[in-house]
Order: structure tokens, then sequence, then C-alpha cells
């Protein structure tokens, strides 16, 4: 009978770890998308979303390559956190963000010279983004490599869906076309606001007021 | 890790050289590794902004890399002179514009590409000077591309480093380029007299060969480009007289 019970707690032991998409980890990816969105709610990462936006190619760049940075930093300061020194772990996150950054920056260079000519210096402050640097502090210190993974993931897709937003509404306003490709009538003239930051800015406040409103969030 | 205490001085010293040689010697290969790529991707785009300014866009656009890369090497020959007129026996690959930019004007090395009809490289379609200067916040630069004849401009093409989106960075759009094609470089006397941009926008100046449709809201980049063009084909003048038939 011991042995039985015995086995009995092994199988309970295995049950309890966790599935790799468990209820719990779906909402680490979904939760930034809506309720917990980066931008709409934390109104974090706003500079880029009002520089990057002017066209929808290079905003998707900048989406994927924020994707990349926030995700390998999440898991690399997560696989670190029982050894990094709480003293200087802001030193280590941004070293890993810088380095990260750097090789992104290079990629691009070498395999997308035209986007990475335009978004150079967006990319460079990548570092900068207070997406990367809050989901660092706040969720892969204390959380394990896959979570935090996953917790990339979501953010990192709640920030791109937002500027991809705006960068649609953009281009198609401000200059008729959407992906470079003329899609509006030569009779429509872009509108100039549109392509300067202020035009994002008010598509972002919009944006923001009915995300906010749709789901009943407040300011504390 | 319970072995250290990670709030020691040594262990926190330790990580961070530690962490700064592998980050750093990371960072240091993957520069390496990408290096040649980036040098290819700089020099195609030299080569399809020569190409274009020669050719049109509408030619090169639909080109892959490698044809390019093709028509390039078989129908263009690079030389390198100095302002007065005189062929340099320089690599035309190891001038760099933007250095000797910084150069006082009678020491710099000048390219020139002469653009051949065919592989044969009997007639010349086109030469094409580069050409570097100021904006409004950075620097512009570009290609002149001039028809056989060294009067008419058969095509430009201009890239910038930090003009202002929609304003001045329309230097870059097909459009506003093609708006030098047909101008002259000498006025009815035969002078030397180079294209300008006029100011306002929206008028038409087909009638004169040396003013263009300016660009509303971008006047100092306008001006820019300009001058830009004014002092490079002024010191590539003694070329342009010595080759014209």
């Amino acid at each position: 009978m011991s042995t039985e019970t015995l086995e009995k707690e092994v199988n309970e032991v295995k049950k309890t770890s966790e599935p790799l998409l468990s209820k719990k980890r779906r909402t680490l990816l979904t939760n930034p998308l809506d309720e917990d969105n980066p931008i709409t709610i934390q109104v974090l990462g706003i500079c880029s979303a009002l520089a990057v936006t002017v066209a929808l190619k290079p905003t998707m760049v900048m989406a994927i390559a924020v994707t990349a940075v926030l995700v390998l930093a999440n898991v690399v300061i997560s696989a670190l956190r029982n050894t990094i020194p709480n003293r200087i772990r802001i030193i280590v996150q941004l070293v890993v963000v810088a380095s990260l950054v750097a090789i992104v920056d290079q990629v691009l260079k070498a395999y997308s010279y035209d986007v990475w000519k335009e978004l150079s210096v967006f990319i460079g402050l990548i570092i900068t983004n207070c997406i990367v640097m809050g989901r660092l502090e706040a969720f892969a210190l204390g959380n394990k490599p896959w979570d935090a993974m996953l917790d990339g993931l979501g953010n990192s897709f709640g920030y791109a869906w937002i500027i991809l937003a705006i960068a649609f509404f953009r281009e198609l306003t401000g200059s008729g076309k959407l992906f470079g490709i003329k899609v509006l009538p030569d009779e429509y003239i872009g509108n100039g606001v549109m392509m300067s930051p202020a035009g994002a800015c008010i598509l972002l406040g919009v944006l923001i007021w009915i995300i906010r409103s749709r789901n009943g969030y407040v300011e504390d | 890790m319970s072995k250290f205490n990670k709030n020691s001085n040594n262990y926190i010293i330790t990580y961070a050289v530690i962490m700064t040689l592998v980050f750093g010697s990371v960072l240091a290969v993957v520069a390496m590794v990408l290096k040649p790529k980036q040098d290819m991707e700089v020099l195609l785009e030299k080569q399809n902004f020569i190409l274009k300014a020669a050719l049109g866009e509408e030619t090169i656009k639909s080109m892959s890399d490698e044809e390019v890369t093709r028509l390039y090497t078989e129908t263009v020959v690079a030389d390198v002179v100095k302002s007065s007129g005189d062929l340099v026996e320089t690599e035309e690959a190891s001038v760099n514009v933007f250095k000797e930019y910084k150069k006082p004007k009678d020491i710099r090395n000048l390219p020139v590409y002469k653009i051949y009809e065919t592989k044969e490289k009997k007639d010349v379609v086109s030469y094409v000077f580069p050409v570097y200067g100021k904006g409004l916040w950075d620097f512009i630069w570009g290609y002149v591309a001039i028809k056989s004849d060294l009067e008419t401009v058969s095509g430009v093409v201009f890239d910038h480093k930090g003009e202002t989106p929609g304003l001045g960075a329309r230097i870059t759009d097909a459009e506003v380029q093609s708006r030098f094609i047909g101008k002259k470089i000498v006025n009815a006397d035969g002078a030397m007299s180079v294209p300008y941009f006029e100011k306002g926008e929206g008028n038409d100046y087909s009638n004169n060969p040396q003013q263009v449709d300016g660009l509303s809201g971008a006047t100092i980049t306008a001006n820019g480009v300009s001058s830009m063009l004014e002092s490079y084909l002024l010191l590539y003048k003694p070329f342009i007289l010595s080759n014209k038939k």
C-alpha cells in the first residue's frame, strides 16, 4: 500500500507542474493586448508610438524589432534572475537591452538596409523604451524564463497592434497609401497633420479614450 | 548560488566584469560577421543611385540587386579627377565623397562615373557626378547625371540624413527629383549656370532651363540642394569643359 500512495503522490506532484499554456499563462499573452495594454493603459512607450508611425512598413519593422528585443531580454534576465546582484540590477538590465538593440540594429543594416536608414535612430531608442525596462523590472526578475517569454510576447503584441493601428490611419489619411501602395484616388490630398507626430498624438489619444471607455478603466 | 554573498562588493565587481566581457565579445562577433554584408549594401545603394540618376527611376526600379550590379559593372567606368580637371591615379572605390567634402576644394578627389550605352564601352550615355552639401538639419548628398552633350541634366538622385519628413525629406521623392530632368547647366550664352530650386511651389518653369519648381515649406533644404549643385558642378567645370565635344 505504501508504494501505491507513493506513486500516487508522484503523479500528483507531476500534475501540479503547469501545462505550457495553462489558463494563467494564456492571460500573460492576452492581458497586455487589451485590459493591461502597455500603451493605452500603462501609457508606456509613447515616444516611439508617435515617432515611427508615419507609414505601415517602418512601423511593422519597429514592432518586430521591439518584439525581438523584449522577448529576448525578458528570457535572458529571467534566466539570470537568481545571479543578478540586486544593487546593480538596473545596470545589468540596461547592458542586456542595449546589447540586444545593437544586434538588432546591425542585423537590420545588413539585411534590410532601406528600412535601417529610416529607422536606425528609433531602433537605438528601443533601449529607452519604457515597456522593455518596465517588463524586465516588473516581471522577468521574478518569474521563470518560459513565463517571461510569454509576457514579453504578450506585451510586444500589445504594443505592436496599437502602433500598427495608428500607422494604418496615418498612412491612409496622410498620404492616401497603405504599405506604400496608393489606395485612395489621386484627387485625395494628403492631410499634412497626419504626417507629423502631432497627428499621431491626436490619434493615440482617441484610441486610448476608446479602449479605456470600453474597458471601464479609470486612472487611480 | 547560495555559496556567494550576492551583496558583497567582490561578487558585484566580478559579476560586472564577466558581464561586460561576455556581452562585449558577443557584440564584437556580430559586428564582424555582418560587416561584409553591410558594406555590400552600401555599395549596392551607390550603384543604384548612379544608375537611377543616369537611366531614370523606372528602368532601375524593376531590377533585382544582381541585375543592378551586373549592369553597373558592365556599363559604368569610374574615374577620379581634381578640380583642375586632371585625372588622378586613385581607385574610385577608395574615395569617400563625405571625407573629400571636408577637405579644401582644390585638393579634393572627385569621382566621375561614365555610363556607357553597351558593355563594349564605346558611346557615353551620360556622366554622373556625386554631390555633397548641407540641408537644414544635417548633410544631404546625391548624384547628378548629365547627358553626353555635357549640358542637359538627364536625372538627379538626392538623399539626406535628417531632413524633416514630409517637407525637406521630399528631396528623395522621385517626383521632386524628376523636376530637374531636361534642365541645362549652361545658359543661353554658353556660360555655366546651374539649375536651382525657385521659391514657392506649383509654378511652371518648363520654359526656363535653370529654374526648378521649389519645395513649399522646405526652403532651406531646397536652397541647400541648389548650393550643393552649384558648388560641385563648378568644381567639375574644368572636367566638363575639356570633355565637351
